[in-house]
């Protein structure tokens, strides 16, 4: 043991004398172990968000009963499978209205409620009878509450004016639910002895087959282990994790140059040990634990850090969410013990991967050095042939995935593959430029600056690499970002075709408003429009009605259109179907789609398809008129205008005075237009918050790497001082070289992120959204990164190039002196 | 050619000053050959360092033909080791990524005095012909360290330092380089002034000084 402590110590002796490769090796870890762990906090906490809305009294992880062709059923058909043994309990589920803003309400029967639906929020025996006994309760979540603006106990009024039991805190409720008895829910939905779907508990005995009780009025939906959320969300989290892990292996690049030199300048240390009596594997041993000893210290301090970005990332992360899927994930971080030990875990095992061609060399080291066999060179040709082979076949995979690929993962494996494909390759390519400037350099220093360049290659290429890698996500992504901007900007000014929207608090308060404005002479037209919700093959399904008014048939824009869609809208047996929602079903102008209505079920022909870009629900536009009349319950709250523009703000003046309006129940195109532009941004946040780390990191790997070579390259600068080339000269010519070197990489980046994008825009988004959307290229943005990352390059050279300019003489005459 | 007066050279070691040179003279005729020989950290490779402007003095002065080189800037005297001292190292200290021909003519390209001619002549003369196209870590130590005397001597040089140019290398490999340094320094008419630690190599030039407590002895 005290051998080994001796072993240790003389082994800590190098970082005492290296402060700088010791900061860079420590940098390099907690950066890794940062940011992956701060990605996963944020998508451990999404999912346990999911999770809780799933499980909100038996989502979809509980097996359940439903009618197959209509939204309820009636309450009669439980009483009859209960009498047959079945453990069934009812739910009905509908909207409401309250202020304005729309909540999913909940009937349940808390007697019958099967123990094992999900890890649903229970009700305690206590709180069963002021549940159930008048005036009841309302359970919602914290969130809810605050979003409400109301205290518990409070009986808030729905837009049919009828009150809801007085609210009370259920915590592990999900947010924007309303829970009630469901007799109170019945009421409140004006849906007397219906249900929506019965949720299935463990049976005790075997009850008598469905079909004997129900007939073919019920049908049986099995649970999945995946909700629509967690689906929708996968993209967005797997693509978190992309980023997360690109971070993490651009850290572990950091590390692998800072332990590849440090081994290399131990190795005169090591062999001393060995030929000291040390033993081959007691020295081995050492290093290893030496190394996990450092991983651990700084896994530790990486997973502080990776708390404070996940806490910093997390209100972006939960408005991205919000905004493309309507996801609604709570502001505040909770970690679990084993995020903690897997960021530890993460730490140890990166820091021995990018160890361990270090430890291998160490493992296989001979007591005697021996002459190398050949060149730089030669090595360096060889290293080169094998990686640029590696890359080649990870682009086959690539290619091998475009082509017989269907999932989103594929999408991402293809991402990747080209990904790693260029990284590999990188240094090839860089090596023949370089080449080409060798051979048509003129002057001695320009050779020189070339040949260097060269072999400084598989010194910096790990560097390279993760700059490369990071100005091509930051290209993609942000010109998939733009693009996306750009044509949702473009669509939506054909989507806002009225002037002024108005959303009134209930239906009374609406034929009020259009019984007003008719008197208006300002107003040239009014557009009444309303939503309702439906089930179609198992997904929530959103319905929009439209007036028939020539200003759509000019303005709204399709992206498919049979002949005369519009007129064929009116009569209410067609329907215009969003572009993710006919991927999601696979339907296509002239199909057939069946909405279960109220009423029993709707049959529209599909004969428009048009973009629906930022909606996480698929929806169907119909005629309002029809959507009424299949959809009796329809809210009739949403007003557009058509006024002329000089009119606007005395309108809106004088609706607010009229009937009490606020700024969220009226507003101008010009208002609802900059909102959604600023709601799209912000679900953009995250984005730019994860590019701006990732080129960070990569600065970071750049500096170190670049600092770590400074060291090491002092016997080849001392002779050309020596022979005449003065220090500031040397540095420039050092800053000239890095920059050049980081110049070709970024113009690599720039076809390759634009790949990247392509890959985003063509393969990704449609699998993830259902959309897609024209490819554009922005050149100014181009310019831009290329210019941040020379930048980057430049802040991470001026370091040691500075150091090189004000280096001592006597530091260089080392490299001379003969008694070292 | 070389003349030094009074030179002196303090280094500072663990807080303590040491004083290296003690007031050094030395003259060094044009086309003369000088052994310099002094025990293990008696300020020889420091004089030469002070010749050669890599290091600036604390005092004394040293004149090469009409240039005070103590004198000098940082860049003159990067001009001066560029133009008219040739450095030949114990470590070699050739540019690992250039070839052995760049290595050859790199110091006379730069200082704009390439004469290909001579360059041709030192290659034959050094028996570097068949070696040209190969890297300094596919030649042996003789082989580079003949590289770094022809780097040294391409320029023309008025003075040739040499610091241990033996040191790395084999007895019988030492005389075969310094002899062939010998008869380039006779052909060129340059200064030549070497330090090392072996008397016998030290007989066979014109001229041996002992460096013995920071004086010449």
């Amino acid at each position: 043991m005290r051998r080994a402590l001796w072993i240790l110590a003389v082994l800590l002796s190098h970082w005492r004398r290296h402060k700088m490769q010791f900061a860079t090796l420590l940098i390099g870890l907690i950066a890794a172990t940062a940011l992956w762990s701060g990605v996963q906090a944020i998508n451990q906490q999404a999912r346990s968000a999911y999770d809780r809305a799933a499980a909100t009294f038996g989502g979809v992880r509980t097996a359940m009963l439903v009618a197959p062709n209509a939204a309820t059923f009636p309450q009669e058909l439980f009483i009859k499978l209960r009498r047959a043994g079945w453990p069934v309990s009812p739910v009905l589920e509908g909207r409401v209205q309250i202020n304005g803003r729309s909540l999913r309400l909940l009937g349940i029967e808390p007697v019958t409620l099967p123990a094992d639906v999900g890890n649903a929020p229970r009700l305690g025996a206590a709180d069963l009878s002021s549940f159930v006994a008048p005036p009841g309760q309302t359970l919602v979540a914290r969130e809810t509450l605050a979003d409400l603006q109301e205290p518990e106990g409070a009986a808030p009024a729905i837009s049919n004016g009828a009150e809801l039991p007085p609210l009370r805190v259920q915590p592990q409720l999900a947010p924007d639910v309303l829970v009630v008895d469901i007799g109170v829910a019945q009421r409140l939905l004006s849906k007397p002895d219906q249900v929506s779907r019965l949720l299935i508990g463990q049976p005790r005995g075997k009850p008598m087959p469905l079909a004997s009780v129900v007939g073919e009025q019920l049908q049986r939906v099995e649970p999945n282990a995946e909700t629509e959320l967690e689906r929708l969300t996968d993209s967005f989290h797997l693509n978190l994790t992309a980023f997360g892990l690109l971070s993490f292996f651009v850290g572990l690049f950091i590390v692998n140059s800072a332990v590849g030199l440090a081994f290399e300048q131990r190795l005169p240390m090591l062999r001393t040990l060995r030929a000291c009596g040390a033993s081959a594997r007691l020295v081995n041993t050492v290093l290893v634990v030496e190394l996990v000893a450092l991983a651990l210290v700084a896994g530790l301090i990486g997973l502080v850090c990776g708390y404070f970005i996940a806490a910093a990332l997390l209100p972006d992360v939960a408005a991205s969410l919000r905004g493309l899927y309507g996801a609604r994930i709570p502001g505040q971080l909770t970690l679990r013990p084993e995020w903690w030990l897997a960021g530890i875990g993460i730490s140890v095992a990166g820091a021995l991967v990018a160890a361990a061609t270090s430890l291998i060399k160490a493992i296989r080291m001979p007591v005697l050095a021996t002459a190398q066999p050949g060149a730089w060179q030669q090595r360096q040709r060889r290293w080169l042939i094998l990686q640029s082979c590696a890359a080649c076949a990870v682009f086959a995979v690539a290619l091998l995935l475009l082509h017989y690929g269907q999932s989103l993962i594929a999408g991402f494996g293809v991402l990747a593959a080209l990904m790693l494909g260029a990284a590999l390759i990188l240094p090839a390519f860089l090596d023949i430029i370089l080449l080409v400037g060798q051979r048509v350099a003129r002057g001695p220093l320009a050779l020189w600056f070339w040949a260097d360049s060269r072999q400084q290659l598989s010194g910096l290429s790990l560097a390279l690499m993760a700059l490369l890698l990071a100005l091509a996500v930051n290209v993609g992504v942000s010109t998939m970002v733009d693009t996306f901007s750009r044509t949702f900007i473009g669509w939506l000014n054909g989507r806002l075709a009225a002037d002024v929207y108005i959303s009134a608090s209930d239906n009374a308060q609406g034929v009020a408003i259009r019984s007003w404005l008719k008197d208006r002479s300002e107003v040239q037209g009014i557009l009444s429009g309303g939503r309702a919700e439906a089930q179609i093959q198992g997904q929530s399904v959103e319905l929009l009605g439209l007036p028939d008014h020539a200003l759509y048939r000019e303005r709204w824009p399709l992206l498919e259109a049979a002949p005369r869609a519009w007129t064929r809208l009116v009569p209410g047996n067609a329907a215009f179907i969003s572009e993710q929602l006919s991927r999601r079903l696979n339907v296509r102008l002239g199909d057939v789609v069946e909405v279960p209505a109220p009423g029993g079920t709707w049959e529209l022909d599909i004969v428009g398809i048009y973009a629906d870009y930022g909606n996480p629900k698929g929806q169907l536009t119909v005629n309002v008129a029809a959507l009424i009349r299949q959809f009796p319950q329809t809210p009739q709250t949403r007003i557009g205008l058509i006024v002329a523009r000089e009119n606007i703000s005395g309108l809106i003046a004088a609706l607010q005075k009229q009937f009490g309006l606020d700024d969220r129940s009226v507003a101008d195109q010009a208002t609802v237009r900059a909102e959604s532009i600023r709601v799209f941004n912000r679900t953009f946040a995250v984005t730019s918050a994860l590019n701006a780390f990732t080129l960070g990191v990569a600065g970071i790997a750049l500096l170190t790497s670049l600092l770590t070579l400074a060291n090491s390259r002092l016997p080849q600068l001392a002779p050309l001082w020596a022979i005449g080339i003065t220090r500031p000269r040397l540095a420039a010519i050092e800053l000239t070289k890095t920059l050049s070197v980081a110049l070709f990489t970024a113009l690599l980046a720039v076809p390759l992120g634009l790949l990247v994008a392509w890959c985003l825009i063509a393969i990704v988004n449609v699998k993830a959204f259902g959309w897609r959307l024209p490819f554009h290229v922005f050149p100014l943005q181009l310019i831009e990164l290329v210019a941040v990352a020379l930048l980057a390059s430049l802040l991470a050279a001026l370091l040691p190039v500075a150091r090189l300019a004000r280096m001592q003489p006597a530091n260089l005459i080392k490299v001379f002196a003969n008694e070292r | 050619m070389l003349s030094i007066r009074n030179l002196s050279k303090t280094f500072s070691s663990a807080g303590e000053p040491v004083h290296v040179l003690r007031g050094v003279d030395l003259d060094l005729k044009a086309g003369e050959r000088v052994a310099l020989t002094g025990e293990s950290g008696s300020g020889k490779s420091t004089l030469l360092h002070l010749i050669a402007g890599l290091d600036a003095a604390d005092g004394g002065t040293i004149r090469l033909e009409e240039i005070e080189v103590t004198k000098l800037s940082d860049a003159g005297r990067a001009s001066l080791r560029r133009d008219r001292i040739g450095l030949v190292f114990q470590q070699f200290n050739l540019i690992p990524s250039l070839s052995v021909a760049d290595n050859l003519a790199f110091q006379a390209r730069i200082a704009g005095r390439h004469d290909a001619a001579w360059t041709k002549e030192l290659v034959e003369r050094l028996g570097l012909g068949s070696l040209l196209k190969r890297y300094p870590e596919q030649i042996s130590g003789g082989q580079q360290q003949r590289v770094a005397i022809g780097r040294a001597l391409a320029t023309k040089p008025s003075l040739l330092l040499a610091d241990e140019p033996t040191g790395n290398l084999d007895e019988a490999t030492a005389e075969d380089v310094l002899a062939l340094t010998r008869d380039l320094v006779a052909r060129t008419g340059c200064g030549f002034l070497m330090v090392t630690h072996s008397l016998h190599l030290a007989a066979t030039l014109d001229r041996h000084l002992t460096l013995h407590a920071g004086r010449i002895a």
